[in-house]
């Protein structure tokens, strides 16, 4: 008795010593975590499911939701589904998430290059803008804009009138364009004198290039983009669109497009926060350049701009990217703040629609699938980009 | 090939210890779900046992009220963070609407509003306390629905304030009625009943608006304040509340618009139906005594100058044996409406223009005479 205790002792510490026993242990041993907290977890979930007699089918995406949505691209009543009312906010996030990433593209490369800059006003300002937003918190920054400063704009009694345009904290309005019976006609003329304008653009840029006889194509280009459109405008008969100003109406605006506080706070505080972080992508994206490229660049005759535009940026991208799809996901992640400053974002709606409804575990797994399907989207996109700007070895 | 041989046995050992740890592991969650089971079961039965004993309980004498008297307090389950309602105050009194209705029932049993043992309640505790006996009636703006009357196992007594979703505008819109808001922008609360009865009310009414949604309440009244929306909705009870912390109160009224039904009044533990008599009757008096114009300071002199209405003869014991027919002192009317006051006082000290401001005049909580609904049955 005593001896065979004595021996699997043994064998146990021999065991206990043997790298191989160690590491399988390991892994069995994460395995049966994982096993042991996703059911312990799941089946919380089933209890509280069943003590409270619920179920988990999605029939009740067709009943009717019973609360608007203010907005104007899609407008939903008190009548429809809660499912229409899902894709309200679907929409709304799209519409953010679209905008921002363009916006914050566009402003993250140009404050990237500041930071670069010699211009030291210029410099100061995007380092100073970096450090601040990149350092507080984007609810704080949300809560900021919208509750300290847009809605600190006079209201709708004394609204800002400039011209057409109206400002209020009720939001920004401006004159909408309204397509007329001609409208048809004058898009396809646009439409042909672009057209036009890139092929009178590429034949001089070619002769360009093979003369080096200066044939300004742009200057060529211009003339069919800015004049057959001018000319279709005061040809065809009566205005392609007419605009349909904004108008006081009793308690709010009539007539034109409005760009909602809430819209502009999320969307500003979203393009402001993502573009600090691209921004310092950027910087790092040039300096990854070495040196003797650009010394070569303009050696070779090419201007300070030239430089950068083709030269530098289309090297320093393959360095932007992959970092850059980070902050695209978090921007559209982060677009589910909105409900913070009262936007009706899907975040917003679904939290609406689960405590309306009680079906609390499959909205947000509605939700969850859907943000999951967003940023799938967005990676795949990246990727793309980022395959095609690779250097091709052979 | 020699150290092949030797991962399979190790892997398999070490599967097996595993696999007992885990085992062992999930061993002693099985009983603590037991243990749970076994607590709700035993909750069932108190419900079980107290419907059993309604017939038993059909005696003149209340067992609750007689439990109530050897203890020599009554113990109220209130809000302590509802200004005008239930609330705390600095000195560590609990002052409002609803704790001076316990007072009233600490007086009628002991003539000493001191006698009144208030324990506060959040919303999810109310309900288990009354089950459990932890209180003995519960005053803590609850409204009546019929889930709550039929499953918790309680009963309602007079409704004491007729709660319900109003509408908060500034003074100076010029907004009288939802029907005046048309094209209003509404700031509102996120995933409340609120917002299906705001959009119910204003559908119903063939009005348009546009709803902003905030996460919480704080947010709501700063876009409102702000000038952000037209309107602001919630309860009553709390828009008034919500009132006060804007930055200048006295700008912003409350239209008398109801656009949903919240009937607030004590509730207690069905199976004691005599001490459901005496908390509803309580409540009664104080209505009947606004009434007949009684207040705290002219009870005595009523009663001196010996009045000619057989009413009032009745309800301040002068004549008839109406307390002793709820185990109560004869003049326990008499006593209440001194220390206490009448309805119109309770309401004019915690809701009237020096409290939270809840205008009565031609809303639900008008006296019937003036058209509210604030009516007791005859006491006789």
């Amino acid at each position: 008795m005593l001896r065979s205790l004595q021996g699997s002792l043994q064998s146990f510490s021999r065991f206990s010593r043997d790298i191989r026993f160690l590491q399988a242990l390991a892994q069995v041993a994460f395995v049966v975590l994982v096993v042991v907290v996703g059911r312990w977890l799941l089946g919380n979930l089933f209890d509280a499911l069943d003590t409270r007699g619920l179920d988990l089918s999605f029939g009740f995406l067709n009943r009717t939701a019973g609360f608007p949505v203010a907005d104007e691209a899609l407008q939903l009543d008190r009548s429809d589904s809660f499912l229409d009312a899902y894709f309200v906010g679907l929409a709304n996030t799209l519409q953010v998430v679209v905008l921002g990433l363009i916006l914050s593209t566009a402003l993250g490369i140009f404050t990237g290059i500041s930071l670069l800059s010699s211009n030291w006003l210029l410099r100061s300002i995007s380092q100073a803008y970096v450090e601040i937003i990149r350092n507080t918190p984007l609810l704080v920054q949300l809560f900021f804009l919208y509750f300290g400063v847009l809605l600190k704009l006079p209201s709708l009694a004394d609204r800002i009138t400039l011209g057409p345009i109206i400002l209020s904290n009720r939001g920004l309005f401006f004159p909408q364009a309204l397509p007329q019976a001609s409208s048809r006609l004058w898009i396809l003329l646009v439409g042909v004198s672009v057209v036009l304008a890139i092929a009178i653009y590429r034949t001089r840029m070619d002769r360009r290039v093979r003369s080096g006889a200066e044939t300004r194509p742009g200057l060529w280009a211009a003339v069919p983009l800015i004049g057959l459109p001018l000319l279709g405008w005061l040809v065809l008969p009566g205005q392609p669109f007419t605009a349909e100003l904004p108008q006081l109406e009793g308690l709010r605006i009539a007539g034109g497009s409005r760009l909602s506080p809430e819209f502009a706070a999320i969307l500003l505080g979203l393009v402001i926060y993502t573009a600090a972080f691209i921004a310092e992508i950027v910087r790092s994206g040039i300096l990854s350049v070495p040196h003797g490229l650009r010394e070569a660049s303009l050696a070779g005759g090419l201007s300070r701009t030239q430089t950068l535009r083709l030269v530098v940026l289309p090297v320093a991208l393959r360095v932007i990217v992959p970092p850059t799809t980070n902050q695209y996901l978090n921007l559209a992640k982060n677009s589910s703040l909105a409900i913070g400053v009262g936007y009706p974002d899907l975040y917003s709606i679904s939290q609406t629609i689960f405590n309306q409804s009680g079906q609390a575990v499959q909205v947000i797994a509605m939700m969850m699938g859907t943000y999951l399907a967003l940023s799938l989207i967005i990676s795949a996109g990246m990727n793309f980009i980022n395959a095609r700007l690779k250097i091709r070895e052979r | 090939m020699h150290p092949r041989r030797s991962v399979l046995p190790a892997t398999g050992l070490a599967l097996g210890l595993l696999l007992a740890i885990a085992l062992s592991a999930c061993q002693p969650a099985e009983p603590e779900i037991r243990e749970v089971r076994v607590v709700e079961t035993q909750e069932v039965q108190v419900v079980q046992t107290q419907q059993v004993q309604v017939p038993v309980e059909l005696q003149m004498e209340s067992a609750r009220l007689q439990a109530v008297k050897d203890s020599g307090a009554v113990r109220c389950g209130v809000n302590s963070s509802v200004p005008g309602f239930g609330f705390l105050n600095e000195q560590g009194e609990f002052v409002g609407f609803d704790s001076d209705f316990c007072r009233a029932l600490a007086v009628a049993i002991f003539n000493d509003a001191n006698a009144a043992e208030f324990r506060p309640l959040t919303a999810a505790e109310r309900f288990t306390a009354l089950q459990t006996n932890e209180i003995d009636v519960l005053i803590r703006n609850t409204t009546w629905t019929l889930s709550r009357d039929v499953e918790l196992g309680t009963d309602f007594g007079p409704t004491t304030f007729y709660d319900g979703q109003g509408m908060m505008v500034r003074a100076d819109s010029g907004f009288s009625t939802l029907e005046d808001m048309d094209g209003a922008t509404v700031c509102v609360l996120a995933g409340t009943t609120t917002e299906l009865n705001l959009a119910d009310a204003f559908s119903s009414r063939g009005v348009t608006y546009e709803p902003l949604v905030f996460a919480t309440g704080d947010e709501t009244r700063v876009a409102y304040d702000e000038g952000r929306c037209d309107g602001l909705t919630s309860d009553k009870s709390q828009l008034a509340g919500l009132r006060t912390a804007t930055t200048n109160p006295a700008d912003h009224i409350i239209l008398p618009v109801t656009m949903s039904k919240e009937p607030l009044g004590p509730v207690w533990a069905q199976g004691d139906q005599q001490w459901g008599d005496v908390v509803r009757w309580v409540v009664n008096a104080i209505i009947i005594a606004e009434e007949k114009g009684i207040t705290s300071s002219s009870v005595d002199d009523i009663v001196a100058s010996d009045p000619q209405d057989p009413e009032i003869r009745r309800l301040l014991g002068v004549e008839g044996e109406f307390g002793a027919l709820l185990g109560l002192a004869p003049d326990f009317v008499v006593n209440v409406i001194r220390e206490v006051g009448n309805y119109g006082e309770i309401y004019e000290r915690h809701l009237g223009p020096a409290g939270t401001d809840i205008p009565r005049e031609g809303s639900l909580n008008a006296l019937w005479t003036q058209g509210g609904l604030i009516y007791a049955p005859p006491w006789r």
